[in-house]
């Protein structure tokens, strides 16, 4: 096929378009509807232990607090994107008790959500759950990497 | 400036330019690949903890007592030895199918257990124990329950407050 006649300079090529275009505004939605731009709650330095059972809530958690213990030495924890030492975690802990309040939600019906590195020590997620029941929190969940077992899991 | 041609009918053809829409379309789709985060799917445990330590507090269930699993570690926090009571198990498969016959004909919700576990014992290794006591995957790929309820004793050894 001759594209482009060299003896007509007025000749121009057209490609069509559309086609490009469609797909590139499918690419478009597609990653618009998988960006998650809330990653302060999923910190990529916390390695989640693994669990074929663990599956999302099917309701949300009520005043969630979301915890996550790193495996550094000292340990730390990372509360709303602030990383704090384990001892200092009751003065932030309290400043999501006094927030609550203001919000006129319970402090025991808030849910602790743990999010602890696998390597870390059980007695520091244990101690870090004392913390939390110190200041009256008593509802906790701990937090798994769903294992992918090879079977459809049905719920 | 020229937006169209005539053709050889004399009908006037709109020529628009794509160029900056291809452009800004192309921009957006490097800025979303870019900014792409791909995370697993992650899942709760519902645990209990109760304020009272469980020396002080009452005895809530006398017929169902919790299950006491020990989970025993080096000092470099590697799982050394799983017992389900006084019974030594081998691995947390065979302390599933403990927990399985223990629950046999009993509602999941009714039946507790208490992990008593070394401080410096590796978190992934209480995970793996909480996943084989909460239940299972069968064959059709669904979810069978055993202990809904657990509980933590505390921590063995550990650092001196």
């Amino acid at each position: 096929m001759k594209l482009f006649a060299h003896h007509v300079a007025s000749e121009t090529c057209n490609p069509d378009m559309t086609p490009m275009i469609d797909v590139t505004f499918q690419l478009i939605i597609f990653f618009m509807l998988t960006l998650n731009f809330v990653t302060e709650d999923q910190s990529e330095r916390i390695k989640l232990p693994e669990s074929e059972l663990a599956k999302p809530p099917e309701t949300p958690w009520e005043s969630p607090i979301i915890l996550q213990l790193t495996d550094a030495k000292p340990p730390t924890v990372i509360v709303g994107g602030d990383e704090v030492d384990l001892r200092a975690v009751k003065v932030r802990l309290e400043r999501e008790k006094t927030h609550l309040r203001e919000l006129n939600r319970s402090v025991g019906k808030a849910t602790v959500i743990i999010r602890a590195d696998r390597q870390s020590h059980t007695g520091t997620v244990q101690k870090l759950i004392k913390d939390c029941q110190d200041l009256g929190f008593e509802r906790f969940v701990l937090r798994a990497r769903e294992k992918y077992t090879g079977v459809a899991q049905r719920t | 400036m020229r937006l169209g041609s005539r053709d050889e009918t004399g009908f006037q053809r709109l020529e628009l330019n794509m160029t900056p829409m291809i452009d800004v379309c192309f921009q957006l789709l490097i800025f979303f690949m870019l900014t792409l985060k791909v995370f697993a799917t992650e899942g709760d445990f519902d645990i209990r903890m109760p304020i009272a330590a469980p020396s002080e507090g009452k005895p809530e269930d006398v017929e169902n007592p919790p299950l006491a699993i020990r989970l025993k570690a080096d000092d470099r926090g590697r799982l050394t030895g799983i017992l389900l009571g006084e019974k030594t198990l081998k691995s947390f498969q065979e302390l599933r199918e403990e927990v399985k016959s223990i629950c046999a004909g009993k509602d999941p919700k009714t039946l507790e257990v208490e992990l008593d576990c070394d401080y410096v014992l590796r978190y992934e290794y209480v995970m793996e124990a909480i996943t084989h006591v909460s239940g299972f995957v069968d064959q059709n790929g669904n979810i069978v329950k055993l202990i809904e309820k657990i509980k933590f004793k505390p921590a063995r050894g550990g650092p001196a407050e």
